[in-house]
């Protein structure tokens, strides 16, 4: 579940997003009428007041946004993102997108080692560093990733992690439109990472060249999106909702303590 | 000189020989059955097939006018693949097991041997996975298993039409095969074709099939409950969710198949945890997260009462927690006892629960299976979803047609070369 996020490719649009997200949604749900009957295995019996469940642990006081979500993402996905992956994966010879996915990585590379620095982790710094010595040079701007294929491990780090690392807790549970599951830190990780890449250091100049910069957000969208291997609804499970929303938090905080 | 009867000699030892080879000589790597249902067919002992097939997946609107609660706002539609040849050929209507979905990796592996050995393929997810049930179920409530035939052999027939439209597919005739549930749904439906005469199965292969759907979930219910400790509630569910994240860490595509299984397994190997009471309360969990989700959404479709309040209405944005928690509680006897047979009886006011138990088992169609030279049966001699009896029960009432492997626990054999071939010979 590593990669639910979408990239920063689509920070820009998020607010407008997130009013369409508000938006979306219209019921033609069977009526039901009459009083409400308890159930047969009531919550009452089997859940002990006592006990904080597991499913229970991750803090989602915004639920009901973060549920309207997940729905728009799914239409999203369905209608818009997943058919442009499609078009794009089919238009595209293979070799071609490795190289688009191998040169996002090591752009990518930049926050990593800021992040390795800011998480006074100098091997990792050290090794992101190499990795993307090699990778820009060896592999023709980072077309290539000669580095892995030698046996430097790409060691991703974002600012939700610096964060997490110096003892930042996830605040309230929160699934982003298009990028998906998050939470309050890690939202602001990303953004934060977001800011000093493209803007701060801003290594293309994207300042002076907004027309470059739709094309680079274009393809880093389709790129992040068609290596994620997930789809909304598609678990089959009605608790699609409550097990991503575990296992993405769990996942996060195995990323900060390794 | 040569002796004119000698080739003719050395012919008949060669068939003993290999008739032998099924028995003795058969070299599938895993003696326990727990950890042989569990983990399957290791990749370096698994049968080769094509990597990349012709392959589509279609959905269809089996009920355009049903209506869906918003918190399954997305379930009317039924996914399936279709797997093609390019020329005339035979096609087999392949089901899937307890909880799986079309494209479980079972599924998908049959589909390469199939195409190799110059089949179609048409993968249909069980009656029991929660989208078919809320898209082309006609009650919603499966288990009863001439009842899911009936949904199976409507959708069989929709597929065939879609993919005939969309792939113009030519197809010679028809083979049925399904795996664990799968199986003894096939029975159903060959039988229902008896009557219905729409595909006439020329051959019908059940792969470990259910003998009595009641004996097989009693056996899965206690693999979990035995290993729980007393009021195990809360840790279960705890447990539930560690283990799922342990996987996850590795995996990132969440699946609730037996595949998914297999991943936890590795996991706990690696930790040094797999013993058996672990392997069998794995199978156990795998088995409750299937019937959790396949409960709660039939609940949720026929608004019946079970874990959900009547008529409390479910908006896309209402917290499922506390349902998650009383479902992932709940066995698959509750299913039955408490939900599924008193939803049946509300239809039916004279169905008794012994009917309705009898009803579910092959035993019912006994005679059918015996006379029925169109109908194969493989299983094995461990397989862990058979009660005491059972596996006599298969051997007397197939007889020759049943070809049964020493070893292989549920299902774990399915990719092992010896089995292929046999699946795949069955059919030719």
């Amino acid at each position: 579940m590593k990669t639910l996020t979408t990239g920063e490719s689509a920070a820009s649009v998020l607010p407008a997003m997130m009013l369409v997200a508000l938006l979306a949604g219209c019921s033609t749900a069977p009526k039901l009428e009459g009083p409400v009957v308890p159930a047969e295995l009531p919550a009452a019996e089997y859940i002990d007041p006592d006990v904080i469940y597991a499913v229970q642990e991750v803090y989602d006081p915004w639920e009901g946004f973060n549920r309207r979500v997940y729905k728009f993402n799914y239409r999203f996905d369905r209608y818009l993102f997943l058919p442009a992956v499609r078009a794009y994966k089919f238009v595209t010879p293979d070799f071609v997108e490795d190289g688009v996915h191998n040169f996002f990585m090591n752009v990518s590379e930049i926050t990593n080692f800021i992040n390795s620095v800011l998480q006074a982790r100098p091997k990792s710094a050290g090794i992101t560093l190499s990795r993307f010595a090699i990778n820009s040079t060896v592999g023709i701007l980072g077309l290539f990733d000669p580095a892995t294929r030698w046996g430097i491990e790409r060691l991703p780090e974002d600012f939700g992690q610096t964060l997490g690392r110096w003892g930042v807790g996830n605040g309230p549970y929160l699934v982003l439109p298009i990028f998906g599951p998050s939470n309050l830190r890690d939202t602001t990780g990303l953004f934060t990472d977001s800011a000093v890449l493209y803007t701060a250091l801003d290594p293309f100049n994207f300042d002076e060249h907004p027309d470059r910069e739709a094309v680079y957000y274009l393809f880093k969208g389709l790129d992040t999106r068609s290596h994620v291997p997930f789809e909304y609804y598609d678990t089959g499970s009605p608790f699609e909702y409550e097990y991503v929303r575990f296992l993405v938090t769990k996942k996060r905080e195995f990323d900060i303590e390794k | 000189m040569r002796h004119p009867a000698l080739p003719g000699f050395l012919a008949g030892l060669l068939m003993a020989f290999q008739f032998n080879t099924t028995a003795q000589g058969y070299d599938y790597p895993f003696t326990d059955r727990y950890v042989a249902t569990v983990a399957g067919t290791p990749e370096e002992f698994r049968a080769k097939v094509p990597v990349d097939i012709p392959r589509k997946v279609y959905q269809l609107e089996v009920f355009p006018d049903r209506q869906y609660p918003d918190a399954l706002f997305y379930a009317g539609k039924l996914k399936y693949a279709l797997v093609y040849q390019e020329t005339r050929a035979p096609l087999i209507f392949m089901i899937a097991g307890t909880g799986a979905n079309f494209d479980s990796q079972k599924m998908r592996f049959m589909e390469r041997a199939f195409y190799q050995a110059g089949f179609h393929v048409i993968s249909i997810a069980s009656p029991t996975h929660p989208q078919f049930l809320t898209s082309a179920s006609s009650s919603s409530v499966p288990g009863r298993v001439a009842d899911d035939a009936a949904d199976l052999y409507r959708v069989m027939e929709l597929a065939l039409k879609q993919a005939q439209e969309k792939k113009h597919i030519e197809v010679s005739e028809f083979y049925l095969t399904g795996y664990s549930l799968g199986a003894s749904d096939s029975a159903f439906v060959a039988r229902l074709d008896e009557e219905r005469k729409l595909f006439n199965f020329r051959k019908v292969l059940l792969i470990n099939p259910s003998v009595s759907l009641i004996n097989s979930v009693t056996i899965l219910d206690a693999m979990l409950e035995d290993s729980l400790p007393p009021g195990g509630g809360p840790e279960f569910i705890h447990n539930v969710l560690t283990v799922f994240s342990e996987v996850v860490r590795k995996q990132p595509k969440v699946r609730f198949d037996e595949n998914f299984l297999y991943e936890v397994y590795k996991y706990r190997q690696r930790q040094g945890k797999a013993q058996e009471q672990n392997v069998k309360a794995l199978i156990g969990l795998s088995f409750r997260i299937s019937a959790a989700n396949m409960a709660f959404t039939s609940d949720v479709m026929n608004n019946f009462g079970y874990i959900k309040p009547k008529n409390e209405i479910l908006r896309t944005t209402t917290p499922l927690t506390d349902y998650f928690i009383v479902s992932h509680q709940a066995s698959f006897m509750d299913y039955v006892d408490r939900y599924a047979y008193p939803y049946f009886k509300a239809h039916e006011p004279g169905l008794t629960k012994d009917e309705l138990f009898h009803n579910i088992t092959l035993n019912s169609i006994s005679d059918y299976l015996r006379h029925s030279e169109k109908i194969g049966m493989m299983t094995n001699e461990d397989d862990i979803i058979l009660a005491p009896g059972e596996i006599e029960f298969l051997r007397e009432t197939f007889g020759e047609r049943a070809q049964i492997y020493p070893r292989g626990g549920h299902c774990g054999n399915m990719e092992y070369p010896d089995n292929v071939a046999y699946m795949v010979n069955f059919f030719k």
